[in-house]
């Protein structure tokens, strides 16, 4: 018979992340369907209020608390989640597919003599669990299974809902770990822009841009200064997330003109990021199967390009508007803001 | 800036971004239609990797790099040609098979153990890069699993930036949720680095990198040992492409404020 773990942790003020709320939703729902004991496992400074969020889920809670874990790290926190497997002896575990998680997880793993599969979009099976994920940067869909136990899964951000009990008083298990002499400190976090926070992970919005906004323009002349300017103020009047094409990331090293405010954080495609929005914008990108792939998260999709016959947009975007960006996108901060106003 | 380093970097080889993949069946499991002779590349983020491990050898002299890749002989010394041309390295290769689809933990195994296999590492100066995550694959727990085995316990993964200390501590930049980058200080060696992007732009190709790095490796790809990965835990249920076919819209004859109007109301509450 199985019995789940779901491992969750809390973000800087101790709260359970979104993605561990999604993967405690998981949990139950698997628990349910398998009949199976569920605990749910907590890493924060103080899991106190971690824990009060999962009073009504039905489980077993387990915590581990103190300084060594208010900070994401590879050796305190892989300590933390060996210990917390140990304590549920659980067969399968689950997880968030957050940075911190993702960091240590198969490392866990491997300690305990199991084996993990990542970036987990569905549970399902009905005999045996099975789990979906994608191969080849989101080109290739594979369902698979294993037999050995026990199984770590990472489940993506923004695959399953999340848990959403009334708080309460509940008890909690503390469980002690043996933490390794300290070799790395954290010492905080840093944003790679200074005052432009482009990217939103919960933006219901996902505006692209391609590297046709900083190409010359119908008077012959590039206007990137321009660009930028209606790009961000669409940013802030909208909410929406900024993600780029590599072409006009890389454009910086290859000395064209640049958005100053694009790093390789906001690329999306081939080998960037693949971001799940329930909504997409895309202006002034040219289409291959590396930008698509990119999209694949995307609920609703739509495009402003100049290219009636633009290749990637066919049979992927919902609605292509066939005209210049730099014009429809001015007319849309207008009235973003005439709508503030 | 006179501590040696010793820097092995783990790359896979994956199909070129632009081609067409299609899945199939084989004895051994799902695999890739004609897979053996679609054009490969090194894995992108592997790729960045390698970049900033040679940056970083130059900058510590007595440094050595090593690049350890599984992949059928043949496509290895392919790509080889063109990477051995971006920077110097002395390549490990490790006849195996190529893709995505053989399980992680057996590919970690191979690695870990070639790793420890390397004449002449000292592995108390050693720093284990490769990608974050591969464009094949692309589960991110490989480096890991090395990592573990190896007895490496100080781990960062999407590192875009490290600054060497002469002491050998680092500061690393990891990338986490939101845009963000945690800062971290490392007190020293060995640790594990899963690279994304990095800094550094692709180097252009020198003929004279490549003609000194293919000295040695093709005598390398000539001993290649050849494995076998063990994929006994992993059942492939399904292998597909997805079928999401949609009916685009194609608007022409529409003013720029008019799709603005249209676009404003589509995004409704945002």
């Amino acid at each position: 018979m199985e019995s789940i773990l779901v491992l969750t942790h809390g973000n800087e003020a101790s709260a359970l992340t979104k993605a561990s709320l999604e993967a405690v939703a998981a949990g139950m729902g698997l628990a349910s369907r398998l009949g199976a004991p569920l605990s749910i496992g907590i890493v924060a400074a103080d899991g106190s209020a971690a824990a009060s969020a999962l009073a009504s889920a039905g489980a077993r809670l387990l915590a581990v608390s103190g300084a060594a874990f208010a900070q994401p790290r590879y050796a305190t926190d892989a300590a933390a989640c060996q210990a917390l497997c140990r304590a549920a002896r659980a067969s399968i575990v689950l997880a968030p597919e957050s940075a911190r998680f993702a960091r240590v997880m198969a490392g866990v793993a491997h300690r305990l003599g199991g084996f993990i599969d990542t970036h987990i979009t569905a549970l399902g099976g009905a005999e045996h669990v099975e789990v979906t994920r994608w191969f080849y940067r989101q080109r290739v869909e594979a369902v698979l299974s294993r037999a050995a136990r026990p199984w770590f899964l990472l489940l993506d951000a923004g695959t399953h809902a999340a848990f959403a009990g009334a708080p309460g008083s509940a008890q909690t298990e503390q469980v002690a770990v043996e933490l390794p002499a300290p070799h790395t400190t954290v010492t905080g976090l840093r944003a790679p822009q200074q005052g432009a926070q482009t990217i939103r992970p919960d933006a219901g919005l996902l505006f692209v841009a391609g590297a046709g906004w900083t190409k010359k323009q119908a008077d012959g002349q590039v206007h990137t200064s321009e660009a930028g300017q209606i790009i961000l103020e669409f940013l802030r009047g909208s909410g929406a997330s900024l993600g780029s094409s590599k072409s006009l990331v890389d454009q910086g090293s290859e000395g064209q003109p640049v958005l100053p405010f694009l790093t390789h954080l906001n690329q999306v495609g081939q080998t960037g990021a693949t971001p799940r929005h329930p909504k997409g914008l895309s202006t002034c990108c040219h289409g291959e199967e590396p930008h698509v792939v990119g999209w694949r998260f995307i609920g609703e999709r739509r495009a402003i390009s100049l290219d009636p016959n633009c290749g990637w947009t066919r049979g992927k975007a919902d609605v292509v508007y066939v005209a210049d960006a730099f014009q429809v996108m001015t007319k849309v901060n207008a009235l973003l803001a005439a709508r503030k106003a | 800036m006179s501590n040696p380093l010793h820097i092995v970097v783990c790359a896979g080889i994956v199909p070129d971004p632009l081609q067409t993949l299609e899945p199939v069946s084989g004895p051994h499991g799902p695999g890739l239609k004609n897979e053996m002779v679609l054009p490969a590349v090194l894995d992108p983020w592997a790729a960045s990797a390698l970049y900033e491990a040679a940056h970083l050898a130059a900058k510590h002299p007595g440094s050595k790099v090593w690049l350890v890749a599984l992949g059928p002989k043949a496509k290895l010394q392919q790509v080889m040609m063109t990477v051995a041309q971006k920077a110097g390295f002395e390549l490990v290769p490790v006849d195996g098979p190529i893709g995505g689809f053989p399980d992680a933990h057996s590919t970690a195994a191979v690695l870990a153990e070639t790793i420890s296999a390397i004449a002449g590492l000292d592995k108390t100066r050693l720093l284990l890069f490769g990608g974050w995550e591969s464009a094949s694959r692309g589960a991110g727990i490989t480096l890991q699993l090395i990592g573990e085995i190896l007895g490496i316990t100080d781990q960062f993964q999407g590192v875009d930036r490290i600054d060497m200390r002469a002491d050998c501590s680092f500061e690393v930049l990891e990338r986490v949720e939101g845009g963000m980058h945690q800062e971290s200080v490392c007190a020293g060696l060995p640790a594990v680095l899963g690279w994304a992007t990095g800094t550094l732009a692709e180097p252009r190709n020198n003929p004279q990198t490549g003609m000194s790095n293919m000295r040695t490796i093709l005598p390398a790809l000539q001993k290649a040992r050849p494995v076998a990965l063990s994929g006994d835990s992993l059942r492939y249920v399904a292998v597909s492409l997805p079928r999401q076919q949609r009916a685009t819209r194609v608007v022409k004859d529409m003013s720029p404020d008019e799709i603005a109007r249209e676009l404003v109301e589509w995004m409704g509450a945002e």
